[in-house]
């Protein structure tokens, strides 16, 4: 990797609880896509205990047993404040499955029991009786430009939109935040939310590449970032796309 | 539907596995299990329980089938009358069925789809329960391996107490799960040569199941698998009655073990390659020992084993010899490329992903398997991967950083069958890592070719 190109900084949270549904993915994707076009993506991580680095330019947040996200909930609420400092200065913050509950205001079981969110999106879910489970596509616009996105979702959370943030984008097949509404995900400027994983970025590189251009505008180093060749991408998206909704 | 007589439900049942065999749909190895439980739901519990010797029942994530066919092995070498669901199904309906064809076997064998465990526990009051492992596996069908976790729990306390429990010190919650029993024998790997001192990635179970704190693993086998303790409450990995103390493994060509069992010794030598299978093989001496067969009859026995099917099997195709490594879940594929990794030849390879019910349709598991390790080896002669999501395992790949001018995508099995067979035939070595679905597949296209029999016909 060169080490004078600009480079994005990103922070994973907690790898060693929530990588459930192969989140490493979604980071393999967002460091390769920058190495190919000459620049580069640095990573540090903060798990349980450890302070967050509150210069990085995008924050993710993976998926984890319910187990995990109990843990990782209390250890949130300690890092809340800088992670809303660098959002509210413009850095990326993504949440996917958990890590999606957990940006929103929290999270109440079947049982009743409560775990917080720190609030960072304007959602709050619910433990639901069934799973919604299976293959997804979305309709999603963002900076103007509209895409499908393909995904899998496995969730008990049923997630409910305020209004301070819009959906991600409307289904074309599958359940999304509650089975109900029609949508999925959430977002709000440059915060975004999705219970889509599969991982969500290796077939979806459109998303990858708009988040990581708003990454590097907060980086203080925009660039029009050059197309890649991504025949394997676009073959991956449509098999999963022809996917949803049928029966296997 | 009221419930029919058990007579005449067995004998419909039969029929219709009969008709269905002939009728070339298969090898009738669920269809009157099926039937027969629809017609008499308590079939099942019925006839486990006219079994006079007792039912054995083993489950796992990975590694049942080749564990049943083991002790199998032992109990035939016995002279056991044994019926068993070795060629079938692993839910309720394939139990029922191998059940039906019961006729006076002195005990019954079933390797059981971990999901399904706590169900027949109930139903067939088994007299050894072997718990294996639980790993990340079809997610979008078990929900979250904690639930598993509850779900097995449960079953086991409200097991009879007489009832002997077989598990693995090395997994940190089925050695939970299984040490509440009174009435135990359990296994692990004490060979230090053979441990990893680094979690995997794909490492599910690193908590402590008493106070929530981060384990402490002296030795790592194979993902959350070792000698695991708490530094914060003490709870800890107790020493297991049988115990491999030591691990001789000889690439794709199997192994040897010294196995220490409270009855004796038992040396091995074991024709199945990896870890995996020490782990395997382990299991299998402790349920033969639970079962009270001597250790000295319980080595030669074990050696005779081939693979199970699809699990390192080998077919020579012209000059190359194929081997297929079952792959469904990282723990197994991280095993396999483990074992690949032995050999010193180029490794060619046809990796077939298929996201069917049996596979799981979530196929983001991928992502938690160390391909990586074939990359950083330099050792990838060439690599094309099929099936029906074949192009997510080429963006695996393309990640990692493998040259996607490099490889072939063809989704299509036989195809993708001859495109790496011409890929690998300077060399004389193929490695085909398909899921569950792929592997029927793969075996289809190979039994059309002549080259192997049919599954059904195994056994």
């Amino acid at each position: 990797m060169s080490t004078g190109n600009p480079s994005v900084k990103l922070c994973h949270l907690y790898p060693d609880h929530l990588n459930i549904y192969a989140d490493r993915g979604n980071i393999a994707v967002l460091s390769r896509r920058l190495e190919w076009r000459g620049l580069s993506l640095e990573i540090t991580e903060a798990g349980l205990g450890d302070p967050i680095a509150a210069d990085c330019h995008f924050y993710y947040l993976g998926g984890g047993q319910d187990r995990d996200q109990m843990l990782v909930a209390e250890d949130l609420a300690q890092k809340a404040d800088p992670l809303r400092h660098a959002a509210d200065d413009g850095a990326v913050v993504l949440g996917v499955c958990g890590g999606y509950q957990l940006l929103g205001h929290g999270y109440t079981a079947a049982d009743g029991r409560r775990m917080p969110g720190i609030g960072l999106l304007d959602l709050e879910t619910t433990a639901g009786s069934s799973r919604l489970i299976g293959d997804v596509v979305l309709d999603v616009t963002l900076n103007g430009r509209s895409r499908t996105v393909v995904g899998y979702e496995n969730h008990a959370g049923r997630t409910y939109l305020g209004g301070g943030c819009t959906p991600l984008g409307h289904l074309r097949r599958g359940h999304g935040n509650n089975g109900d509404d029609g949508c999925e995900g959430a977002v709000a400027g440059r915060r975004v939310g999705t219970y889509l994983h599969g991982p969500l970025l290796p077939k979806n590189p459109w998303l990858a590449d708009t988040m990581l251009g708003w990454a590097l505008e907060h980086a203080g180093c925009p660039a029009d970032l050059e197309p890649l060749d991504d025949d394997l991408e676009r073959s991956a998206h449509a098999v999963a796309a022809t996917r949803a909704g049928r029966k296997r | 539907m009221p419930s029919l007589p058990q007579g005449l439900a067995a004998r419909a049942a039969r029929v219709a596995g009969r008709l269905s065999q002939k009728l070339g749909r298969g090898g009738g190895t669920t269809l009157p299990g099926l039937l027969l439980n629809r017609l008499r739901p308590e079939a099942t519990a019925e006839m486990a329980r006219s079994v006079s010797g007792g039912v054995i029942l083993v489950s796992g994530t990975n590694g049942k089938t080749t564990t049943a066919r083991l002790v199998r092995a032992a109990l035939d070498a016995n002279g056991a009358r044994v019926v068993a669901n070795t060629a079938g199904s692993n839910l309720e309906r394939g139990v029922a069925t191998a059940l039906l064809n019961a006729d006076g076997a002195e005990v019954a064998l079933f390797e059981v789809d971990e999901a399904a465990l706590p169900g027949l526990m109930a139903k067939t009051r088994p007299r050894v329960v072997t718990l294996m492992n639980l790993f990340r596996d079809q997610l979008d069908r078990y929900g979250e391996l904690e639930h598993l976790v509850e779900c097995w729990r449960g079953a086991v306390a409200e097991l009879d107490p007489a009832a002997t429990v077989i598990y693995n010190a090395d997994d940190p919650a089925v050695a939970e799960i299984g040490a509440r029993h009174p009435n135990t024998v359990s296994y692990g790997i004490e060979d230090p040569r053979v441990g990893r001192d680094r979690l995997p990635h794909a490492a599910d179970t690193t908590e402590c199941r008493h106070c929530g704190a981060s384990l402490h693993y002296e030795m790592v086998t194979i993902a959350h698998l070792g000698r695991w303790s708490c530094s914060q409450c003490g709870l800890a990995r107790f020493q297991p009655d049988v115990q491999a103390t030591r691990v001789e493994l000889h690439g794709l060509d199997g192994q040897r073990l010294s196995i220490a069992t409270p009855q004796g010794p038992i040396e091995l030598s074991l024709r199945l390659p990896g870890m995996h299978n020490s782990y395997n093989a382990l299991a299998a001496a402790a349920t033969t020992v639970a079962l009270n067969l001597a250790p000295e009859a319980i080595g030669p026995a074990l050696a005779k084993r081939e693979a199970a099917f699809g699990r390192a099997e080998h077919t020579q195709i012209g000059n190359v010899r194929v081997t297929t490594l079952l792959a469904k879940n990282p723990a197994g594929a991280n095993e396999n490329i483990r074992t690949m990794l032995l050999e010193d030849h180029p490794l060619h390879l046809l990796v077939l992903l298929n996201d069917r019910t049996a596979d799981g349709q979530d196929v983001s598991w991928i992502w938690d398997v160390d391909y990586e390790l074939l990359l950083d080896s330099d050792r990838l002669a060439s690599l094309t991967v099929g099936g029906d999501r074949g192009y997510d395992m080429a963006l695996r790949f393309r990640y990692a950083g493998f040259d996607p001018e490099r490889l072939s995508v063809v989704p299509s099995v036989s195809a993708g069958l001859n495109t790496a067979l011409g890929a690998s035939e300077t060399d004389g070595h193929l490695y085909v890592l398909p899921t569950y679905t792929a592997l029927l597949e793969f075996q289809t296209v190979l039994a059309d070719r002549g080259l192997v029999p049919a599954f059904w016909e195994d056994e």
